[in-house]
């Protein structure tokens, strides 16, 4: 009876210490630093820390290199984390081709399905994958065009061929697009030098610039605001970082919220047990609006008041 | 470092260690600066995972994947030797050249593989082993075998014509060696090799992306100095496997720089293309720095 009672309090005795003091290792990779991506990042810490979670973070950064990337991974194996946060599409691919017994919580991925990280997205084939998809709603993108400059007939479009989002996004905003009635003008770059160019090589073919979450583009991003205040062409992007960088608007996914959401995901595996294959991808949907008045002005734009009512943040 | 980031590294060096081996034969062998590897190595991961995602086995995929890499070689020796166009300048058109080729190649800039069979998959379920020893296996095997196919190579009269071109070109035309063909092969063969590797990381790492190729050629020079400065290059064979040897132990590199701690406030992820610099630059200077010291001691 004294064994039983023993071994019964030793049993509650470690349930205890498991509750109190659980915590937890997270193993990150991220291909480089970008303040978008950090702040996904920083969004999982913070809300994980709200949530009284104790978490440690084992930060990679490949820093643009593929081989590292890869390498990141068996770092990563060795590490053995409760949990695997892969931010952006080509480090969550090494992940998941590599580990297969550990949750993997992707986010920042424009088009999972297409990157192989999910079969659909309703995620219904049985993998440890799953996360948040920060794919743009380009109907909205386009309605937001239409609002600030309603004569608009051909939107014009910088982007960099070579990223996948970018591809996505054109591709997105070609569908949404020629659904409003409108055309698109496309100039692709090969690197941030290009940008300068390409801005110029629509002048006369387009009616607004539009510039999706390229990082190429948006790395060069005062050569199009030049060029757009000197013909007075409105420049519309798809990230409000840009907004402050003199762009006129952008309605937008804000990296932040989007690593609060998804380090929601990350406690439900983690501390509530959830099963990362029954865990459908997600979706920001709560969107931000940002304006620059001061950019309207210079690119002879008058933004309407239904705009500005709406607007989250404006910068003048 | 833990067991599973040496082997991963391991892992890493020789899937790339056909990539240090073409390096070695351009720079080192044809006194060649090539760049066109930067734009070789994505070719052969876009021209397998197409040939993969077709329905292709993956052996045929890296064997396709293989002569592309043969032919973006071949045009930048064509347009060395015969256009007289500077072997850099040639490397360097034909590597911007086939970033637009390696697009028009794949239709998007990343192709997964997730999923798919590979020639990683039948390795492991051949030999068995789990992927952490088994993938570095099989990538060592293959390099093997191809170290061991050139050595032959380079010891027929072809070869040590090859060898000769690079050290004395006169000597060698004087010999009748039509000196163009042996570097538009020379230039291809390297190229072939790099393209094999692309092909064997795409296959490993589950995807094919167009700016895979980003750094190839520094981290091919890298190797194949550290590979030479540590393990010697006396005889063409020996030359070879420290290329390989190099490949390895400049992922070994990496890898400490990744597993680096020294405190949260004093290195950060943001460091590691830095640290991985000062690791190489410490392994290529020690060995001088004893040669002085035991030239002093003997003095």
């Amino acid at each position: 009876m004294k064994k039983i009672l023993l071994s019964l309090l030793a049993v509650l005795l470690c349930a205890t210490t498991v509750l109190a003091g659980k915590s937890y290792t997270i193993s990150v990779t991220q291909i480089v630093e970008h303040p978008s991506l950090d702040a996904m990042r920083k969004g999982v810490a913070d809300r994980l820390e709200e949530k009284g979670i104790d978490a440690t973070f084992n930060v990679h950064i490949a820093q643009g290199n593929a081989a590292t990337n890869v390498q990141i991974i068996s770092q990563i194996i060795g590490e053995q984390p409760d949990l695997v946060l892969a931010i952006a599409t080509t480090g969550a691919q090494a992940a998941a081709q590599k580990i297969h017994d550990r949750p993997i919580v992707f986010t920042g991925v424009t088009d999972p399905v297409t990157a192989g990280l999910v079969k659909d997205l309703q995620n219904s084939n049985a993998t440890n994958v799953t996360g948040m998809s920060d794919f743009s709603p380009m109907d909205k993108h386009v309605a937001l065009i239409q609002e600030i400059v309603p004569s608009t007939q051909a939107i014009g479009v910088i982007y960099n061929a070579g990223e996948p989002n970018s591809v996505a996004s054109v591709g997105a905003l070609r569908e949404n697009a020629a659904k409003a009635g409108l055309t698109v003008e496309e100039a692709t770059i090969a690197n941030s030098s290009g940008v300068y160019q390409a801005a110029q090589s629509l002048i006369g073919r387009c009616d607004v610039i539009y510039i999706p979450t390229d990082n190429t583009a948006i790395s060069a991003l005062e050569s199009a605001i030049k060029v757009c205040t000197q013909n007075q062409l409105p420049l519309i992007v798809a990230d409000v970082d840009s907004v402050a960088r003199g762009a006129l608007a952008a309605v937008a996914v804000d990296y932040y919220k989007m690593g609060l959401q998804t380090g929601d995901m990350v406690a439900r595996i983690l501390v509530d047990g959830a099963d990362p294959s029954k865990m459908p991808v997600e979706f920001l949907n709560d969107l931000n609006l940002h304006v620059n008045t001061t950019a309207a002005a210079s690119m002879g734009v008058t933004i309407p008041d239904t705009v500005l009512s709406r607007a989250s943040k404006i910068i003048e | 470092m833990t067991s599973y980031a040496f082997f991963g590294a391991l892992e890493q060096g020789f899937a790339y260690g056909l990539m240090v081996i073409g390096v070695y034969l351009t720079f080192r062998v044809l006194d060649f600066p090539d760049l066109t590897v930067d734009g070789s190595l994505p070719l052969g991961a876009a021209v397998s995972a197409v040939a993969v995602t077709s329905g292709y086995s993956p052996l045929l995929a890296i064997l396709m994947a293989a002569g592309a890499g043969f032919l973006a070689g071949m045009v930048t020796g064509i347009l060395n030797t015969k256009f007289k166009i500077l072997h850099l300048l040639a490397s360097i058109l034909t590597m911007i050249a086939l970033y637009s080729i390696n697009l028009r190649i794949m239709g998007r800039p990343n192709i997964a593989l997730l999923g798919q069979e590979t020639v990683v998959d039948w390795f492991m379920k051949l030999t068995g082993l789990s992927p952490s020893y088994s993938n570095p296996l099989l990538f060592l095997c293959i390099c093997l075998v191809i170290v061991f196919i050139l050595i032959w190579f380079l010891h027929t009269e072809q070869g040590l014509a090859f060898l000769a071109t690079g050290n004395n070109m006169q000597m060698i035309t004087s010999q009748g060696v039509n000196t163009d063909t042996v570097i538009i092969f020379g230039v291809g063969l390297s190229n072939a090799l790099v393209a094999t590797s692309g092909a064997l990381v795409a296959q490993n790492q589950g995807a094919a992306d167009v700016n895979m190729g980003v750094g190839t050629i520094i981290a091919g020079l890298a190797s194949v100095i550290l590979g030479e400065t540590i393990f010697g290059d006396k005889t063409i064979g020996r030359a070879l496997i420290a290329a390989l040897l190099g490949s390895a132990l400049y992922r070994i590199a990496i890898g400490l720089a990744l597993g680096l701690k020294l405190g949260s406030f004093s290195i950060t992820p943001s460091d590691l293309n830095l640290i991985t610099a000062l690791i190489v630059v410490v392994a290529l200077v020690s060995p001088r720095i004893k040669r002085t010291f035991l030239a002093r001691r003997a003095a």
